[in-house]
């Protein structure tokens, strides 16, 4: 009975709040006790706001950050909410895990820098291009999700998408047409995944699985009987960002940097969020989307086409999902590698669920994972001063999802009919 | 056309999978139409990947250039380049029939071996491949019995494949009786416990074991990497790929026959193991506890079946599986741990288990075909060009047309109903 009125309160059951609680304590201690270690009283960290070309307009100054208080407060900070959701406990959940999670990775970035100076301007430019593959991938899952159609795969649509723009581009030549061939990829994947789940009635796990499988292996040998063959085919290229055109935009400090360096898909990526987060809540086709999603068999009876709006939702997710695909490539690295997505398909999976099924939640949520991300490229810089073997280091984003997915699992909601065939009476 | 898919799928079967009913004695028709579901999706799946092969040669694509002018060439290209390159996979999964023939006339007249081991080296790596694929078949299977989708089982062979090292050349001065064994055991205790955290994790919190498994793959290839560039590593080794030291003879998992046959006695553990999995499922009540929860969640919570126990259980035992499959190929095969030393068992054996039906006899018939297969593959790399990386666009294909019977009943104009079970997992909540 007392699990039923505290569910009813919107608490968590008693014995996942303890052992939140606990694991949430233990992360503070730990941060407590390893990132004071080494470190000598009053050593500061210079974290840059500076590029090389931002400098040529105006010379931001470093922020000079005193490492012992910086980890003791935050640690203190991670303690003391951990005691209070042990004692009262958090109604929602979400943020106390967001704010866990950026403590942690601050203080980590904070003493690795003891010493010696950072770019954080640079860690902060990275983390954003990072995190737009995953919010594009989570945006797609939440297009997919919001209308009942499970769509685990992302990885399969973002990696055929990578593959088939960086061809097309190189073949005609044009940016432009390489990036309509990933989207159209992504779109194609994803009708195959509509078909099979919506009209075929199959499992959608089991075929977004086949779709991954598909793909890493279509890719794998394309790659090898093709590209190597024709490695003309294969040539790095990748969209000028803002400040590329006009130079001048780069020079603005910190936003230069921060979005004028940018890739236009980074600018797409956050137009999307938007689009979708009003689309969604504020529009007729949202309303209908999310009344699928919940209750076709009523959606139904008041005459929305429940099959027609999941293969749009569904086709439509696979286009967004094609343009984090084409990210990989025309994006940021400009050249086809294989597997070059790493489970980042996966990860925007978690970020969705993570997020709550809605656009801004991801959002948050994948510029949790982006930073995580970067901090683990940037690390191999300092290596040594970290003393972590570079293997775990790039472990740390699997992880961090891990973490992410079981701590919030349970008390987010999905779709009420999320991953269920609907058939028509 | 529609219509036809409509029907034949019954109603009520949704999210429950396969029914909960003891399945009735399986009369020869029956067996017959599961098994022409499995074969006509490998047949089909082999017809779209040769499509590929066609598509991605620009030889034949210049030759279909010119379709108009010479169609008969266009084809004659297209069948040359597909029968070159299935004929190469046949004969390295297989061998030659007549070779087979002429070295065992050759033995019973002379009594020379040497014939006999060249004509049946082919089948005989087969074997060999097909020994890692029981074990993760298994795996896979025994996960989706509990209605559990584990696609980490690369990632616990990998862990497999470490433990058997670590505890093979760590233990010295032991009987063969004791060492190889408890390596074997070691092995499989690991991959319980790796595989028994996302387990754990899907029946306290509900975070779904696809992408739990899957992140778990990742964090087993950067520990693996870790480990053999470090604490494993071989003295002196300046090799290009991180290898591990060799393990103790006492270790090993002999070997039948001699060099080069590499035929070793997983193999024999392997089947037996698939023996003990079908007891275990079918003939013991933990196992019918785990299909229960497997076949509908809510009927096995309202019978009391305890749905953590079995989620943990199911995965730590699936886990185990895997791992023996690693342990197995250091212990029979390589007797050291290399970085990517499997070339992705663990993936293969998601369509594996699908076709096999999830049964362990399917899944022992679907891994000889696997093994002959990727062992073929090679061949066809090496002889005709063609990467081997078709084999997961087979996959592929396999895991849609079984995973969707009414496609392969549609193509084919086969009857409904029959033996053969789609197969269900969960959605994000349960």
């Amino acid at each position: 009975m007392a699990v039923m009125a505290r569910a009813r309160e919107g608490l968590a059951p008693i014995s996942r709040r303890y052992a939140l609680s606990v694991f949430y304590a233990l992360v503070g201690l730990f941060m407590a006790v390893v990132f004071s270690r080494n470190t000598r009283p009053g050593e500061i960290a210079r974290l840059g706001l500076n590029t090389s070309r931002s400098i040529e307009l105006v010379r931001m100054p470093d922020i000079i950050v005193p490492v012992l208080p910086v980890v003791w407060i935050l640690s203190a900070t991670v303690l003391i909410l951990s005691l209070y959701h042990l004692l009262r406990g958090f109604r929602r959940t979400g943020w106390l895990l967001g704010v866990v999670s950026l403590s942690f990775l601050v203080s980590f970035l904070v003493w690795t820098a003891r010493g010696t100076s950072f770019s954080l301007i640079g860690i902060l430019s990275a983390s954003l291009q990072l995190a737009t593959p995953i919010l594009l991938g989570a945006l797609s899952g939440v297009l997919c999700e919001r209308s009942a159609v499970i769509n685990i795969a992302i990885e399969g649509m973002m990696l055929g998408a990578a593959f088939a723009s960086v061809i097309v581009a190189n073949a005609t030549g044009s940016l432009l047409l390489g990036l309509v061939a990933g989207l159209a990829v992504g779109a194609l994947l994803a009708a195959w995944h509509a078909v099979m789940s919506i009209r075929f009635r199959m499992d959608q796990i089991v075929s977004g699985t086949a779709i991954n499988i598909f793909a890493t292996g279509l890719t794998n040998f394309l790659n090898q009987r093709v590209l190597q063959v024709y490695q003309q085919l294969n040539v790095q290229q990748t969209f000028p960002s803002f400040s590329q055109l006009a130079p001048e935009l780069g020079k603005i400090p910190i936003l230069g940097p921060l979005l004028f360096d940018q890739s236009p898909i980074v600018w797409a990526a956050l137009l999307l969020l938007v689009i979708v987060q009003i689309a969604l809540f504020r529009t007729r086709w949202g309303l209908r989307t999310r009344a699928v999603g919940e209750h076709p068999r009523a959606a139904d009876t008041v005459g929305i086409n429940v099959f027609r709006t999941r293969y749009v939702n569904v086709i439509l997710g696979g286009v967004i999902a094609g343009l984090g695909g084409t990210y990989f490539t025309l994006g940021s690295v400009g050249r086809f590698d294989k597997t070059m997505t790493n489970g980042r398909g996966f990860i925007a999976l978690a970020a969705m669920i993570f997020g709550n099924w809605t656009p801004t939640g991801a959002f948050a949520s994948s510029l949790i994972f982006g930073f995580a991300d970067a901090l683990q490229v940037k690390l191999q810089i300092l290596i040594g001063q970290v003393n972590i073997p570079y293997d775990f280091l790039l472990m740390l984003p699997y992880l961090v999802t891990m973490v992410a997915l079981t701590g919030v699992v349970g008390r987010v909601i999905p779709p009420a009919a999320d991953g269920q065939a609907y058939q028509k009476q | 056309m529609g219509i036809s898919v409509q029907t034949e799928i019954q109603p009520g079967t949704g999210r429950e999978g396969p029914s909960a009913q003891p399945p009735a004695r399986n009369t020869g028709g029956q067996v017959l139409n599961a098994l022409s579901i499995p074969v006509l999706a490998l047949f089909s799946a082999l017809v779209i990947s040769a499509f590929f092969i066609l598509a991605s040669d620009p030889v034949v694509l210049a030759a279909y250039g010119k379709f108009l002018l010479s169609p008969g060439h266009a084809l004659a290209v297209s069948w040359k380049e597909v029968a070159d390159a299935y004929t190469a996979l046949f004969l390295g999964a297989i061998g030659n029939p007549a070779a087979m023939a002429g070295a065992i006339r050759t033995y019973l007249a002379t009594g020379q071996t040497n014939g006999l081991i060249q004509a049946f080296y082919p089948l005989s790596e087969s074997l060999v491949s097909a020994t890692p694929y029981i074990f993760a078949g298994l795996a896979v299977a025994l996960g989706f019995k509990c209605g559990l989708f584990n696609i980490g089982a690369e990632g616990q062979i990998y862990i497999g494949a470490l433990t058997a090292a670590f505890v093979g050349y760590t233990f010295t001065g032991l009987p063969w009786i004791i060492h190889a064994p408890l390596t074997l055991l070691a092995a499989a205790l690991g991959g319980a416990v790796w595989a028994g955290i996302p387990g754990y994790l899907k029946a306290r919190t509900g975070a779904h074991e696809v992408i739990n498994t899957m992140m778990m793959n990742y964090v087993a290839f950067n520990l693996a990497d870790f480990l053999l560039n470090g604490p494993m590593k071989r003295g002196g080794s300046t090799g290009f790929i991180p290898i591990s030291r060799d393990i103790q003879a006492s270790a090993y998992l002999p070997k039948f026959f001699p060099d080069p046959i590499r035929l070793h006695a997983g193999f024999l553990v392997a089947l037996a193991v698939a023996v003990g999995v079908y007891l275990f499922l079918w003939r013991t009540t933990l196992g019918f506890e785990l299909r229960t929860v497997g076949a509908n969640l809510r009927a096995a919570k309202y019978a009391g079946i305890s749905v953590t126990r079995n989620f943990i259980l199911a995965m730590a035992l699936s886990g185990a599986l895997a791992a023996m499959a690693g342990a197995g190929e250091v212990m029979g095969v390589n007797h050291n741990i290399a970085q990517g030393f499997s070339p992705g068992y663990g993936y293969d054996s998601i369509a594996l288990a699908l076709m096999g039906g999830s049964n362990p006899l399917g899944v022992v018939l679907a891994a000889l075909l696997f093994g002959a297969l990727r062992n073929g593959a090679t061949d066809m790399q090496a002889l005709a060009g063609i990467p081997i990386d078709i084999v997961s666009i087979v996959q592929a294909f396999v895991i849609m047309f079984v995973a969707a019977p009414a496609i392969i009943r549609w193509i084919y104009r086969l009857k409904a109903g029959g033996g053969f079970q789609a197969i269900f997992t969960r959605g994000w909540g349960g």
